[in-house]
């Protein structure tokens, strides 16, 4: 549980972060809250020659709205997220869903950032983003480019951002507060467990049709997973159970979970499932 | 003036005061001074080679690129133990376990190298560069597999030997058969029986995962050829004389000291490789060498618990009196029979599996069967088996309930063993000393509301709409604890008694010590309460010291819910010495007879007369100052308690789940626990204990299992997959009590921190079962977690 060592910076500035990157090139490894890389780096899964530590970039922290966004700093931790009153009024999924992440000590350090860039399916801010359609910056030595969540996770660990680039905010568009609902319903083994299956859903109901739906499940394959199909079957007519399951079936249809000591592709499967289900209902009765 | 009796009483807060743990202002500071706190001048660091595979032969080890490493001192292997005859160890079973894998690997994650270095970087970075080529065996999971005739040989070392330490043995894979009880009765039983039931089930592998690690620092003095080890045991006395036998050191030389642990449910009873080595190292390097595993390590290779595969039956008449028991065992022991039971006990106290219920006739066999595993079979949390055979009684019990359609309640109450019957002598021969079952079953039942409940039930099961399945789970369980007698007890032939020595100062303080150890149970608390009451001395100046083996008086440590029942009776007895010679120092101050003296809370006093008396605090000062003419000065005594009997605690445990038809998930809605220790020495820690055993049992029943590919590769050896409840998934305990006191302990007391554990996990089983019932199962093996438990919603035609 000792990592081999390592060198370390711990820059002020983006710009000095970056100098870094460049300058240590493949060895170098951003450390954002530390929970997922410290774990592997103890077990020599993940043995970096360098640490850029981004911890003290005030750049990159903080939630504020801007020109009809709200954008949070990728250094903004989990517990931020919970207590931010603007997340809570305007994107309650986010605040909602960090509740749900590992405990109150995880969630002092690990940041939104790291969770996204690490690239696991297990983690939930991946889900959660496709939910909310939101928009990753990333600043690297070529400036500044927009990526949407759905198009960010590649596989398991592999991201669209290049060795070189930090992420650096997450931008997300507020809730229209009397139509739109939103749950995460995750289902775990025990607090700081990964989720055995997890489901994002975003509605809109406007005159008791389905106007917009977005739902992304969580560590049933090797990315998050955007459910389109399981989406597009509840838009455009009212919530029955028929349309519920019609959108259940179709987010089971593209799981493909590895099996593991907590459930079998069966039942990872079925729960997704179940997730879906529970987390569209939970959306629906939350749309006003 | 005299203050009045109730506050001299209380001053003293004695026994049955919820006094507030002693220690906690320590813990709760950072102030605790645990084994990897140590820190000595000159220290090493030692980490350990471990091997990757599970079956193995060792082809070379190359340590060269270890050694070149700046700050590595020592790369060691079983080749450099032979010439001291360390690499084997004999086991407190009576096998030997390799120290350090010699020519062959018996389980992934056996040590078969360690390192030395200065610092544990250096040390950790060295483990890596060590080499090992391994040639790899097919590897033995299943034990039913390792009796199959041509099963591949696990223990070359063996070879040929067809007696064990426990007897024949009947397969080169199979270590002891050991039987209990009458089989010709048993089997005269089934055959004349009205009905009968089988049940088999599965006592999952399960670890006691101590939040410490385990770990040691050895410093050995060349000059004075001394040894010192600071070491994480529950039983510290055991490790000096192991320690000296091994190392050939007289054992006046070897000092280990069991500093604070951090919590030990049988895991630290052993001793280890890891333990061993550092000892070694120390010798050799001549200087101190600390070793200090991590989770993985622990989980992975020190004492696991349980792994009992066992079929149970049950004869009855067809009103449901018990009329017969046979219970079969395979006991995975893994790669090196290392339990830790008594010596002539290789099944621990298994026999205590008739339970709380008259049984006129019982037999039960256990053959314990080596796997490439890692060793163990501890007493995770109870008494040497016991769990097991609580475990494997209450199920039988609710199948056979179920099979003759007679509440579980109902069938416990036909079969208890009756208050008048006590003493109670079972079909396997234990003397229950005292018990009553009835009253605090309908404790419970009314606390509950128990016909409710059925009723509640009935209408959840009637409603298709339910979200929910809802079970009940009862069980009535009896431990034995509180080892024991000497003549049937020892540990490599060291008698199971306990001690303490207590020294009463000049001005009315004092100091006490003990040959258990604390590991979160509160010693220093309690002991000093008993004192307290004994002596009429104020809890507050009683000084508790253990695990020291150069200052504390020899023990056999604390484990097997033994502390109070053997321990607290020394103390008691150690103090009626004191308060004997006492009373003749106050005659002697009052100037009457000893016999015209009256003992009254903190002082001897003339019969009949409140004014003229002497108190322990006077007659303290009195025995250092002027003791009577003949009389030896000083106040104080050493008692050594062999207990003539095992104590007998109980209780009954009542718990509701609703279990989520569509995810499996089990939500304890209710957890109701009566115990009865017998005499209650302090209430607050009481309840503690219930609450930290009800949370281990939780924990066992619903999520904890060690499990193994069938290449041997452990799964689950880290805290994400293994499961500790946090506050977040404990469900809410209710405790109760009732107290029926030991008739052979000085003090009454019979034991309580393991019953909670032992009696909880076949109560959640019960209770997930019982939620089943309706639909014919009739047993779920553990863990109930939320997949295992969908798996049988399916099974069972049940959607959401």
């Amino acid at each position: 549980m000792i990592p081999p060592s390592f060198g370390y910076s711990a820059p002020r500035t983006l710009p000095e972060a970056l100098q870094l990157m460049v300058q240590h090139g493949d060895a170098a490894k951003i450390l954002a809250g530390g929970h997922s890389l410290l774990p592997m780096m103890k077990l020599r899964f993940a043995e970096p020659g360098h640490l850029i530590d981004i911890n003290r970039i005030p750049e990159l922290k903080g939630i504020r709205e801007e020109n009809g966004l709200i954008k949070i700093g990728a250094m903004t931790t989990e517990n931020e997220l919970i207590d931010s009153v603007l997340l809570q009024q305007k994107v309650p999924l986010l605040p909602e869903a960090a509740r749900l992440i590992a405990d109150p000590q995880v969630r002092n350090r690990g940041t939104i950032g790291g969770d996204i860039a690490h690239g696991d399916p297990g983690n939930d801010h991946p889900a959660i983003s496709i939910a909310l359609d939101a928009t990753f910056i990333l600043t690297g030595p070529r400036g500044q480019r927009n990526v949407a969540a759905a198009n960010f996770f590649l596989g398991t660990y592999m991201t669209d951002m290049q060795s070189d680039e930090i992420l650096t905010s997450i931008h997300v568009k507020p809730f229209s507060t009397n139509k739109t609902g939103s749950a995460y319903c995750k289902l775990k083994r025990k607090t700081g467990d990964f989720a055995t299956a997890g489901a994002a859903v975003v509605l809109e109901i406007s005159a008791g049709v389905v106007s917009l739906a977005r739902i992304a499940l969580t560590n049933v394959a090797p990315t998050a997973l955007n459910a389109k199909a399981a989406a597009a079957a509840l838009v455009g007519k009212p919530l029955t159970d028929a349309s519920i399951k019609a959108a259940v079936d179709a987010a089971m249809a593209i799981c493909d979970p590895a099996e593991d000591l907590r459930g079998d592709i069966e039942y990872k499967t079925a729960m997704a499932g179940e997730m879906t289900k529970r987390a569209i209902r939970l959306a629906a009765s939350r749309c006003k | 003036m005299n203050a009045p009796l109730k506050d001299r009483q209380a001053a003293l807060q004695g026994m049955g005061e919820s006094r507030l743990r002693k220690e906690d202002a320590r813990f709760i500071q950072g102030k605790g001074n645990y084994v990897d706190d140590i820190k000595m001048p000159g220290m090493l660091f030692m980490d350990i080679v471990r091997a990757p595979v599970a079956h193995a032969r060792i082809k070379k080890i190359n340590k060269e690129a270890a050694l070149a490493i700046p700050g590595v001192h020592a790369v060691l292997t079983a080749d450099d133990l032979k010439p001291l005859k360390l690499h084997w160890m004999p086991t407190l079973a009576g096998d030997v376990q390799a120290v350090l894998a010699d020519e062959k690997v018996h389980f992934q994650m056996q040590e078969v190298a360690i390192v030395i270095a200065d610092d544990r970087y250096i040390a950790a970075d060295a483990v890596e560069a060590v080499v090992v080529e391994y040639d790899e065996l097919p590897a033995v999971i299943d034990p039913f597999k390792a009796l199959e005739q041509d099963a591949p040989i696990l223990r070359e070392d063996l070879a040929g030997k067809t007696e064990g330490a426990h007897g024949k043995r009947y397969h080169h894979n199979h270590i002891f058969t050991w039987d209990s009880g009458d089989k010709e009765k048993a089997d005269a039983a089934f055959s004349a029986a009205q009905v009968t039931v089988e049940q088999k089930m599965f006592y999952q592998r399960v670890h006691p995962c101590p939040l410490e690690t385990c770990g040691c620092v050895a410093s050995f003095d060349p000059i004075r050829g001394e040894l010192t080890t600071y070491i994480t045991s529950q039983a510290p006395h055991v490790v000096r004389t192991v320690v000296s036998m091994l190392s050939g050191i007289p054992e006046s030389k070897v000092r280990i000291i069991s500093p604070d642990i951090g919590g030990g449910f049988g895991n630290k009873v052993g001793i280890y490789p890891g333990y061993v080595c550092a000892i070694v190292a120390s010798i050799v390097l001549g200087r101190p060498v600390k070793w200090i595993e991590d989770r993985i390590e622990n989980l992975s290779s020190t004492a696991f618990a349980r792994d009992y595969h066992m079929t149970g039956e049950l004869a009855a008449t067809n009103e449901g009196k018990i009329t017969g028991l046979r219970v079969n065992v395979i006991a995975d022991h893994g790669a090196f029979d290392s339990c830790a039971d008594p010596t002539k006990f290789p099944a621990g106290m298994f026999h205590i599996v008739s339970g709380s219920y008259d049984i006129p006739a019982a037999y039960c066999r256990v053959d314990g069967v080596y796997t490439n595993k890692a060793p163990g079979g501890v007493a995770y949390r109870c008494s040497f088996r016991v769990t097991e055979a609580v475990y494997l009684i209450e199920r039988m019990v609710d199948v056979l309930a179920q099979k003759l359609n007679i509440d579980k309640a109902e069938i416990r109450r036909k079969n208890f063993i009756r208050k008048e019957q006590f003493p109670y002598t079972s079909a396997f021969g234990f003397e229950y000393d005292s018990g009553d079952y009835h009253t605090a079953l309908d404790k419970v039942l009314n606390a509950v509301d128990y016909k409710g409940l059925r009723k509640e039930q009935a209408a959840t099961r009637a409603n298709p709409n339910s979200p929910t399945l809802m079970g009940i789970g009862l069980v009535s369980f009896t431990e034995v604890v509180g080892a024991g007698p000497s003549k049937i007890c020892d540990i490599l032939g060291v008698g199971m008694f306990d001690s303490c020595e207590i020294r009463v100062h000049p001005t009315g303080s004092a100091i006490a010590r003990m040959g258990t150890i604390t590991q979160g149970q509160g010693h220093q608390t309690t002991y000093a309460q008993i004192i307290a009451t004994e002596l009429g001395l104020p809890s507050e100046v009683i000084q508790v010291e253990e695990g020291d083996t150069s200052t504390a008086p020899y023990g056999l440590g604390t484990y097997g819910s033994r502390s109070t029942p053997v321990a607290g009776a020394a103390i008691a007895l150690a103090s009626r010495k004191i308060h004997a010679k006492a009373k003749k120092i106050a005659a002697h101050l009052l100037e009457v007879s000893e016999n015209d003296l009256e003992w009254e809370i903190d002082r001897f006093k003339l019969k009949g007369d409140d004014s003229k008396f002497k108190t322990m605090k006077d007659i303290a000062w009195a025995a250092y100052h002027q003791p009577p003419a003949g009389m030896e000065p000083g106040l104080e005594a050493v008692h050594y308690y062999d207990p003539p009997n095992f104590t007998y605690p109980f209780g009954i445990y009542l718990c509701v789940v609703d279990i989520d038809k569509a995810t499996g998930e089990t939500k304890v809605r209710r957890f109701y626990a009566l115990d009865d220790c017998g005499t209650r020495i302090n209430p607050m820690i009481i309840d503690g204990q219930i609450h930290g055993g009800l949370t281990e049992g939780y924990a066992v029943a619903m999520g904890q299992q060690l499990t193994f590919d069938a290449q041997g590769n452990i799964q689950g050896n880290t805290l994400m997959d293994y499961f500790l409840p946090t506050a977040v998934e404990t469900p809410k305990w209710e405790t109760d009590f009732t107290v029926t006191p030991s008739p052979h302990h000085p003090l009454g007391a019979k034991g309580v921190a393991e019953s909670p554990h032992v009696g909880s996990i076949p109560t959640f089983t019960s209770a997930v079962v019982d939620a089943f019932a309706h639909l014919g199962v009739t047993h779920m093996n553990m863990p109930h977690n939320a997949y295992r438990v969908w798996q049988q919603l399916q099974a069972s035609g049940v959607t959401s």
